[in-house]
């Protein structure tokens, strides 16, 4: 063990141990580090008085300036739906179909909508709306279950396919492997495929097509909105437009399910989204259409 | 010994070949033909095997010198070769995780998608990379600075095994998808037992062998150890009392549930950051610093307030990483004050370690250990400065959840922890396998300045990240509504996610330069170089680099 000496280079005496070679000297605290430290204790003791902080027997100090974490969000929660009350006020008083005929209501509505369907919508319909494999694009005019403002409010209000929702929108398409030959299965896909130019029109096909199909798709193929059936004339498609796709869809069928937005947002939040939803380009005005009964289109082999 | 070495790999070779020709057999003639061959190579390898001298042959393959030391320093060798693989286990696979963040088709599922491979990155850092260098420096430096071989030697060997094994198990288990879902406190129950078995083991050996000192005093670095090996063994039992649902399973329920079992494990979470991540790597700085510098160190008084102010008060800090949480909100502010006033008792650590070098401040320019210390001892520094201001809770509500937390992990872990174990091993290799010095001094210059860098990229992309995410996510268009999807706020920040993997693969490199260096060196051979510098010494320029005013 080496005694005290002093360390020359910088001329501060040593502690006087020793441990493999290795010394300490004795140099005071830096003053400045020994004032902040005091300085945060400092900082925390003014900071335990002013907020909550000690824990007592059934619940803890509450700090003299009254604040708590839920009372922060309730101010700011309740400030911003008071910036929005008015313009809520009045989409919601409105009848949705005069919207359209007051801009300014609209554009509000259209920007409410927007932030409501990034947080809601996004991740099935994608951030442009352009959707993906089973997921119709939002942004054309190529409706399944209608596009006008009233027809989308409906449809986002009861979801599609819901369960439990008895409004929602609803339909069936067989699954044509238990109904029909493996051949004629081709023969109509390939028949579908022709109407929009793509595979080879036969008269097989279109037999099968009129007998099975046209119920809900409509004889010419283009779709009928009150089966949300898909117009296969227009090769936009959800489920794919190759051979193999469409045998696969008529085989097996899949079907969309969209969950019912009634009860999950408030009804102005609904209608804000309908309104995004219609001005992304594929909206429609609003013409009354035969209200048939969806159950309808079970009935259908 | 090689040859036992080689005889026992043909033998089982043999073996291997026969039992596939066996179990592909045509007919079951020749399968029946092809098992009495394997069981004679069988016999054979047990032969062999049986006569082989174990102790020789690792020494062969490690080129171990036989114990010259006064003190016992096998362990020590293992772990340091634990240290320098696990550490590349550890960095490549955070390297492939940050390149999955970038470009997720890398999630190659089920074994290696992102979910598994993240806690297997964490804790082959944390753990397997930062255990063993704890583990084998304490060893190190408990002799050294007690003057005593280690107590219960068969003991802490028991401790390096049963360290690797724990390792061993917890990293597959992540790989299988067994994980009880607390961060850092990943594997299951039974993993869990073990471990405390180990670490109870060593905390025997590492109080045996200051009980038995010829020292009068505890040198600093053992205060620090102790610390760290006690707090964690508290710290890992109580986060971990669950109950098995069987015992023959894997899966077990928490004791704590909800809010209560949140503040465990982050009281937990925040301490492992605490005891494993700083206390335990001041101990080894307390050590290397003065005796690389070969100063004594700046001053014993800091190192006492600071000790005692430092595990006073890291203990209470855990809320802040539960800020506008469910957690009541006094507990909010008491992690929030607790961490404030860390600040300083943070900083009293990079003092003494910084200032140490006063009279030798030339070495940061020509020794590149040195400098690899100075600039852990900077980035301790800036994430113990960082640390206190996120947890100011208007700061935190802007950074939680955000990648800011991640650049501050990381200037932590990579810049503090990563660089003061480089610094310790290359410290070490050449003392343990008493080589004249290190392969290549200028290896080390070229890893000092590959992982610098890198981290530079790291943390700033990161912190760019974290804002951008941050302000992102809170933005507010005119009309009250907000302005961006979380769709679009990850895709804000794809370039950030290229570099920080960019910085990654700097530091991997880095590490690279290492792995040639050790295991040159523990070849004995030696690079012949210029020197890094022609050390002429000149009393003018021996002044702090660093402005740090001090008394
Ligand atoms: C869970 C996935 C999912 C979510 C979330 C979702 N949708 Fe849909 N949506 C669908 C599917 C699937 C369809 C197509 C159903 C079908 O095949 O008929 C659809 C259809 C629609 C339609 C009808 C399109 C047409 O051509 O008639 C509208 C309008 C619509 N979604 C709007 C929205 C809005 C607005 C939101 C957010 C509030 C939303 N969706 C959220 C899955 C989703
Ligand atoms: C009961 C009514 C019904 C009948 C009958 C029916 N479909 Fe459909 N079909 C639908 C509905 C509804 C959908 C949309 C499913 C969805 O939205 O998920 C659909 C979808 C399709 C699609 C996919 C369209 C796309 O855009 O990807 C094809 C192709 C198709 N039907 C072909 C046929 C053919 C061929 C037949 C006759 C053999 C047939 N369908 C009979 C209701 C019907
Ligand atoms: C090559 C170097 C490294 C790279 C590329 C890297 C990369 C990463 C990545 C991509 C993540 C996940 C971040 C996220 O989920 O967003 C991560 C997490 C983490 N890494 Fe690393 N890492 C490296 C080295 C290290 C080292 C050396 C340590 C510790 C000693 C470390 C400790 C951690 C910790 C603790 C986390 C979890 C952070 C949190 O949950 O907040 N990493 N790392
Ligand atoms: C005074 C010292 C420090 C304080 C007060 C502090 C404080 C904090 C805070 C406030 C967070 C963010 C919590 C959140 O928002 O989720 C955090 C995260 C973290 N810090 Fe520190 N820090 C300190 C030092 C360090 C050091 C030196 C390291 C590493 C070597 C480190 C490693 C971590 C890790 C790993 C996390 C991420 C935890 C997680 O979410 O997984 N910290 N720290």
């Amino acid at each position: 063990m080496a005694s005290k000496r002093i360390d020359e280079p910088t001329g501060t005496e040593t502690v006087g141990h020793e441990w493999d070679g290795i010394e300490e000297l004795n140099t005071p605290l830096p003053r400045w580090w020994l004032w902040t430290f005091y300085l945060t204790v400092v900082f925390a003791i003014g900071y335990v008085i002013a907020y909550p902080a000690i824990p007592l027997l059934s619940h803890g100090t509450e700090g003299v300036i009254g604040w708590t974490s839920r009372g922060q969000l309730d101010k700011d929660t309740k400030a911003a739906a008071a910036a929005q009350a008015g313009i809520h006020q009045q989409i919601a008083g409105l009848d949705i179909q005069q919207l359209a005929a007051n801009p300014d209501l609209m554009s509000q509505a259209v920007s409410g909508g927007r932030a409501a369907f990034l947080v809601n919508c996004v991740q099935c319909h994608g951030s442009g709306a352009a959707g993906s494999e089973g997921y119709p694009n939002l942004n054309d005019d190529d409706w399944l279950w209608g596009g006008s403002l009233p027809e989308i409010e409906q449809t986002l209000q009861h979801g599609i396919r819901q369960p439990g929702d008895d409004a929602t929108r609803t339909s069936q398409m067989p699954a044509f492997a238990d109904i029909l030959e493996p051949g004629q299965v081709s023969q109509v896909a390939d028949y579908v495929l022709s109407l929009s130019g793509k595979g080879q029109a036969n008269a097989a096909g279109a037999q099968v097509f009129a007998d099975n199909c046209a119920v809900c798709h409509g004889a010419d193929g283009k779709g009928l909105r009150q089966f949300g059936a898909p117009d296969l004339a227009d090769a936009i498609w959800l489920y794919g437009g190759t051979k193999a796709q469409v045998v696969q869809q008529v085989r097996h069928p899949r079907h969309g399910v969209m969950p019912a937005w009634q009860g999950r947002l408030d009804p102005v939040t609904i209608r804000m989204l309908a309104a995004y939803v219609h001005s992304l380009g594929g909206g429609e005005d609003f013409a009354e259409i035969a209200d048939a009964p969806a159950e309808a289109a079970d009935e259908q082999p | 010994m090689e040859r036992v070495v080689t005889r026992a790999g043909i033998w089982f070779a043999i073996m291997v070949l026969t039992l596939l020709a066996a179990a592909t057999a045509a007919d079951s003639g020749f399968a029946t033909h092809m098992v009495i061959v394997c069981l004679a190579a069988g016999l054979c390898l047990w032969l062999t095997v049986s006569q082989a001298d174990y102790e020789a042959i690792a020494r062969g393959v490690l080129r171990m010198p036989i114990d010259p030391s006064k003190y016992d320093d096998d362990p020590i060798r293992w772990g340091v070769i634990a240290t320098v693989f696990w550490g590349m286990a550890g960095f490549l696979a955070g390297l492939f995780i940050a390149l999955q963040l970038t470009w997720p088709w890398l999630n190659l599922e089920p074994y290696l998608n992102f979910g598994r491979l993240r806690p297997l990155h964490t804790s082959a850092v944390i753990f397997a990379f930062g255990g063993n260098a704890l583990i084998a420096t304490s060893y190190y430096v408990v002799q050294r600075t007690c003057r005593a071989r280690l107590a219960f030697p068969s003991l802490a060997r028991f401790v390096f095994w049963g360290y690797q094994l724990f390792i061993a198990l917890a990293a597959t288990g992540y790989l299988l998808g067994i994980s009880q879902s607390k961060e850092y406190a990943e594997p299951e129950w039974y993993v869990d037992w073990w471990l405390t078995i180990v670490w109870l083991a060593y905390l025997a050996v590492f109080v045996g062998t200051i009980l038995k000192r010829s020292e009068p005093h505890i040198y600093v670095a053992n205060w620090f150890y102790l610390a760290f090996i006690i707090t964690v063994a508290m710290l890992h039992v109580v986060n971990n009392l669950d109950m098995p649902v069987s015992l023959l399973g894997s899966k077990s329920y928490p004791l704590f549930g909800g809010v209560q079992g949140a503040l465990v494990q982050w009281w937990y979470g925040h301490n492992a950051v605490g005891f494993f991540l700083t206390a335990g790597f001041l101990a080894m700085m307390y050590y290397f610093v003065p005796k690389q510098a070969e100063r004594p160190v700046y001053s014993y008084r800091l190192s006492i307030i600071h000790f005692w102010s430092l595990i006073f008060l890291y203990i209470w800090a855990g809320p802040h990483h539960l800020l506008y949480t469910a957690l009541p909100d006094w507990a909010q502010t008491l992690g929030m004050v607790f961490s404030i006033m860390l600040w300083m008792p943070s900083w009293g650590g990079m003092i003494n370690g910084l200032m140490t070098l006063n009279g030798a401040w030339d070495k940061v320019r020509t020794d590149p250990i040195i400098r690899m210390m100075v600039m852990a001892l900077a980035f301790y520094g800036m994430s113990t400065f960082e640390g206190p201001m996120l947890s100011i809770k208007s700061v935190n509500s802007l950074s939680h959840y955000t990648d800011w937390t991640i650049g501050h992990v990381h200037s932590g872990a990579l810049g503090w922890n990563g660089m003061i174990t480089f610094a310790c091993v290359y410290f070490l290799v050449p003392r343990l396998w008493q080589r004249e010095r290190l392969y290549s001094l200028r290896m080390v210059n070229w890893h000092f300045w590959l992982a610098t860098i890198g981290i530079v990229f790291y943390a700033a992309s990161m912190w760019v990240a974290g804002v951008t995410q941050g302000l992102m996510w809170r933005e507010y268009g005119a009309d009250g509504y907000l302005v961006n999807s979380f769709a679009e706020t990850v895709a804000a920040l794809h370039p950030m996610f290229a570099l920080r993997a960019f910085g990654g693969l700097l530091y991997l490199a880095g590490a690279v330069v290492m792995v040639v260096n050790v295991w040159a060196t523990i070849l004995g051979k030696l690079r012949s170089e210029a020197p890094m510098s022609t050390p002429v010494y000149d009393p003018v320029k021996d002044r702090p680099i660093v402005a740090v005013p001090a008394e």
